[in-house]
């Protein structure tokens, strides 16, 4: 059952919320270590939210999410619990207090299951990082559920929980959520509050939603934005009623294409799925316009000058003094620093934040920094420009679908190419959602569909309205239909 | 454009980072991979162009009331902390 | 022939902004807390924090800039210094690198051999660092992260400054500007207001600066002067003996009297400066700025010229008073109550009363003997009542008791004796027991004069009027 149905079905009194919570507490429980998609569980807390979510509906005070179950990623802070972002440095972490985005769907009378697996703060993109072991796709588990939120990916597609939260710096939540059979969802920078939630890349990161359905993305999107003054890059824009105004027609839409996503790299059966889903807004009355946004193949390697420099700075904090990791019996202060952060974090994280550290050096400043935030001002425009032109964008979110665990570890660059689509729309700060779209082989991929800023209604409604015709949304991996 | 040994050992101290003689080459080796492939971003036109920081234009900085908001919660942070003594964080001693 | 050395001196001042709360966080900035319990999770760097920046410390940032006569950008921008250090918690100090808040101004000193205009680069907002326990801990240092947050304004002179008798006079003039406007307590024990030097040699006449090393932790007036000219002497013995200067950064010693090298600073820091992501462009329209001008006080010098001119008091003394707000506005409000009398007013707060505040160690605020007590004795003064010199011994009573100027002239019986026939009475006494020496001045040794102004004095118990004894000894001496 999707999030919504589950609400109304608890409205409607047909089960409660202590009985969905125990239902899906179970299903965790089953699939657990097969998935590795959760690194904690919290069942007696979830089971005492319930019953007071039930008391809530029993006073005819619940809302469309009141007493509906999710999981959060390990990278929101919640209070009183473990919040380890896939991390050693954090593997001892319980925070002292919760996110923005965990108090506002807990407000919202939603039951948190537990914390999600990901990679490790973040970085990456199969979910092969993390200190807690690697995610397996449930669609095949030698396969990656993609990154960095495979967890709160793989335990949606396998409906261990019915929606869970993500974060998307690079293409975090669209790139596993394609890869799973989901709809992911990152909203414009700031439309969420980034408070609370551990910062990789503090100008590209945003909360978003894995979720089964474009409603779904809704009710929680809705629940989760908003203004928030403990966070200065949140923006003063009202939110609208996302789930009223999913209904839209698709007649007269705009749809742009863009060119340098269909080029060399894209894996064929990917390709045709997402050609099919365009013929098909074709059918539903938008217009399909080809686009050239040339400055977008330079949106990787600005990514990684831009993402890795602000990693750097932000995960100095990690040093062992005041939480965290601490290594055993330091000789002195340096030896300290070097080896409590030198343990506690893995390897990708180490490469990022030397690749920052370097990035902004003395001497390289001007040539990467400096030179990759112009970069960042063309891909800019080139999305304005776009948007002049039309209402959407849309392309396929990933290359291929999910790869074998351990394929491209030893290689980061090949790593990192799987982020080509996603990433512009980070550094744009545009809303953009991956909706399924095909199976290629028995593995799931996704349609992308960005738009401009504050358009989150309008790429709801296009998401809503291809699943009204399409059903791969619904489509349950074999093990755990 | 490959990185030395000696630009990685520099970079590691400067973010404290402990990396050991095994490790060290692999290091090297990844990190002259990724410089090499930014180093794209060389080609790119960009005279005259600003840089851009944030990705919403025309966003300003709130500004907040001076007020005191924050009570003490001294014991509930220092719970997690790893060494503390008399109400201080204690690291190995730092000499002048 | 020794070589002419030229001294050039910069000075970076760091003042704590007076705010209420931190300048990223809403927890309080007051002094003396036990460790740790005003430092909340945005102070402490925990994960997941973010940084809001106080409206207060900007206004005070922009009160500084519109007194030294600077530019205020429109657009500022924060920037992340980044290093590691356990007072640092986030591994990054918020400060502002490229646009900072308040650009070029200058400031006017006064020496005792005339003014010269110090230019001041630009001024910033940053977050000040926790503070490191050495003592009393073994081998583990104690880091209290009270401080860390607490807004600081980073003033950064030119290097025009020549001697350390002029570092001291720009010190002094900034900690009297800052107090003026009310954005800093300036109290330096307390580590409210922060000195770092740098410091170079050049031949006279050069146009190249020499290589500077940068002079911290002077928390006074005494140290600046002692560590300048300490590094002074050691920068030009070290060239004389054929060495060069290392750029690097010393500490001032002031048990030793000496300063050298800060092993922490060793490394090369390369701090990475680059935009804070979590802080958006710092943007001041002209209604916030203009607002705040015209709540600007008279300044220090503004206050001093019109002294100078309203009062007739000389620019030194005008400066001297108005070295501290509270000072200058004792003063004036005595001048107010007197009616004018100015330079006697300006004499006794110079004088007594900061001697007597001095001994005891008290500031202007705490003087036993207020503004209107002051006002109260001079006017005795004024009136002929008492003389000067009894006015001290009146001040003095008045200073141990807090009594009333006239309560104490009655009590001890210290009127002046002005009737004329009283002293004239005392005046034919001393001669008549002092005939030897009246022979003697009359027959021309004029300086027994002040032998007999003397005994008249010591027969009034020095109460009569000395300019009335002056007169009608003249004339009685005379015959």
């Amino acid at each position: 059952m999707t999030a919504a149905e589950i609400g109304r079905g608890l409205r409607a009194g047909s089960f409660t919320s202590v009985e969905v919570t125990k239902h899906f507490l179970e299903r965790i429980n089953h699939a657990g270590k097969q998935l590795n998609a959760f690194i904690t569980v919290t069942p007696e807390r979830a089971i005492a939210d319930a019953g007071r979510a039930d008391a809530r509906i029993a006073r005819g005070e619940g809302g469309p999410l009141t007493g509906v179950p999710l999981a959060h990623k390990d990278i929101f802070c919640t209070a009183g619990v473990l919040t380890s972002c896939g991390s050693r440095m954090l593997s001892n972490f319980v925070a002292p207090y919760d996110a923005t985005v965990v108090e506002r769907l807990a407000a919202a009378g939603m039951v948190m299951l537990g914390k999600t697996n990901m990679d490790e703060f973040a970085m990456g993109s199969s979910n092969e990082t993390s200190w807690y072991g690697p995610v397996r796709n449930p669609w095949d588990g030698t396969k990656v559920p993609g990154g960095s939120s495979g967890g709160s990916a793989a335990a949606v597609a396998a409906r261990l929980v019915p929606v869970a939260t993500g974060t998307d710096t690079g293409g975090s939540i669209r790139q596993p959520g394609a890869l799973t059979g989901l709809t992911g969802f990152k909203p414009t920078y700031g439309r969420v509050s980034r408070y609370g939630m551990v910062a990789f890349a503090s100008s590209l990161d945003q909360a978003g939603v894995l979720a089964q359905s474009a409603e779904d993305a809704a009710l929680v999107l809705g629940a989760m934005a908003g203004h928030d003054a403990r966070d200065s890059t949140s923006v003063v824009v009202p939110v609208p009623d996302y789930a009223a105004g999913l209904g839209r027609s698709m007649k007269g839409l705009r749809i742009g294409v863009i060119r340098e996503f269909f080029g060399e790299g894209l894996e064929e059966g990917t390709g045709r799925a997402v050609r099919a889903a365009l013929e098909g807004f074709s059918a539903m009355g938008a217009t399909i316009v080809e686009l050239s946004l040339p400055n977008l193949p330079l949106s990787v390697p600005t990514y990684y000058v831009v993402a890795p420099a602000e990693c750097s700075s932000n995960l100095s904090r990690f040093d062992g003094v005041r939480f965290g990791h601490r290594c055993k019996e330091p000789r002195d202060l340096l030896d300290m620093y070097k080896r409590s952060r030198g343990e506690g974090f893995g390897a990708e994280v180490k490469r990022r934040i030397m690749t920052g550290t370097y990035v902004l050096s003395a001497g390289y400043y001007d040539a990467y920094y400096l030179k990759a935030q112009k970069v960042r001002s063309l891909i800019n425009a080139d999305f304005k420009r776009a948007f002049s032109e039309v209402d959407v964008l849309m392309g396929p979110t990933t290359p291929t679908p999910a790869f074998a665990i351990g394929a491209k570890v030893d290689d980061p660059i090949t790593m990192y190419l799987n982020d080509i689509y996603t990433i512009g729309a980070n550094l744009a700060g545009l809303p953009a959602v991956s909706v399924p779209c095909g199976l290629v082989e028995g593995l799931p991929v996704g349609l992308q569909i960005i738009g401009p800023h504050f358009a989150e209604a309008r790429l709801l409604a296009a998401a809503h309205s291809w699943q009204l015709v399409t059903d791969w949304h619904r489509r349950l991996p074999p093990l755990f239909a | 454009m490959t990185l030395t040994r000696r630009d990685v050992e520099g970079i590691a101290l400067l973010a404290r980072l402990e990396i050991s003689e095994q490790e060290l080459p692999v290091y090297v080796g990844s990190l002259s991979r990724i410089v090499g492939f930014i180093d794209q971003l060389s080609a790119a036109a960009t005279e005259g162009v600003e840089p851009m920081a944030h990705p919403l234009e025309n966003q300003v900085q709130p500004l907040r009331d001076d007020q005191v908001t924050e009570v003490d919660h001294r014991d509930r942070y220092q719970g997690n902390a790893p060494l503390v003594a008399a109400g201080l964080y204690l690291v190995p001693k730092v000499i002048e | 022939m020794s070589i002419e050395w030229e001294t050039v001196i910069g000075l970076e001042i760091h003042a704590q902004l007076a705010t209420r709360s931190k300048i990223f966080s809403g927890s309080s900035t007051a002094y003396g807390a036990t460790p740790n319990v005003q430092a909340n999770l945005v102070d402490l760097g925990y994960p997941g924090v973010l940084p809001v920046l106080n409206r207060e410390a900007v206004r005070m940032a922009v009160r500084f800039g519109l007194a030294i006569g600077a530019t205020i950008a429109r657009r500022s921008i924060f920037a992340r210094k980044n290093y590691f250090y356990p007072d640092l918690p986030k591994g990054y100090q918020i400060s502002q690198y490229e646009q900072p808040i308040v650009e070029v101004g200058s400031v006017e000193i006064v020496l005792d051999d005339g003014a010269r205009r110090i230019g001041i680069t630009r001024a910033h907002l940053e977050e000040d660092a926790g503070k490191s326990l050495h003592e009393g801990l073994g081998k583990q240092s104690g880091i209290d992260l009270n401080r860390a947050g607490t807004p600081l304004l980073e003033i950064v002179s030119e290097p025009d400054l020549r001697s350390a008798r002029e570092a001291i006079a720009y010190m002094k003039k900034i900690h009297t500007l800052v107090r003026y406007l009310e954005i800093c307590d300036g109290n330096m024990q307390e580590g409210s207001f922060r000195c770092d030097a740098n410091v170079s040699v050049r031949h006279k006449g050069r146009r190249e600066y020499g290589t500077r090393c940068e002079v911290k932790n002077l928390n006074s007036f005494r140290f600046v002067e002692r560590a300048i000219n300490y590094e002074v002497a050691r920068q030009i013995e070290l060239i004389e003996g054929g060495g060069s200067v290392v750029q690097e950064t010393r500490l001032f010693d002031s048990d030793r009297n000496e300063t050298r090298p800060m092993r922490s600073k060793e490394e090369a820091n390369d701090y990475r400066y680059f935009p804070d992501p979590d802080l958006l462009p710092l943007a001041l329209d002209e209604a916030f700025i203009e607002e705040i001008r015209g709540a600007l006080p008279e300044l220090p010098d503004q206050k001093a010229e019109r002294f100078s001119r309203e009062h007739g008091l000389s620019r030194y003394d005008a400066g001297v008073l108005t070295a501290s707000r509270e000072f200058a506005d004792f003063y004036e409000s005595v001048v107010g109550m007197l009616g004018g009398e100015a330079k006697l007013a300006a004499n006794w707060v110079m004088g007594d009363l900061s001697g007597f505040l001095n001994r005891d160690n008290l500031e202007i605020g705490q003087s036993p003997v207020g503004a209107k007590q002051l006002a109260g004795l001079l006017v005795r003064i004024v009136d002929n009542t008492i003389s000067g010199k009894i006015a001290k011994e009146v001040f003095e009573a008045m200073w141990a008791s807090q009594s009333d100027a006239d309560r104490i002239i009655e009590s001890k019986g210290l009127r002046q004796i002005t009737d004329t026939s009283a002293i004239e009475k005392v005046i034919a006494e001393v001669m008549a027991s002092n005939t030897a020496r009246l022979a003697d001045y009359r027959s021309g040794k004029d300086k027994l004069f002040g032998f007999f102004v003397g005994q008249v004095m010591k027969a009034t118990g020095g109460k009569a009027n000395p300019a009335q004894v002056n007169e009608l000894l003249r004339k009685m001496l005379a015959g």
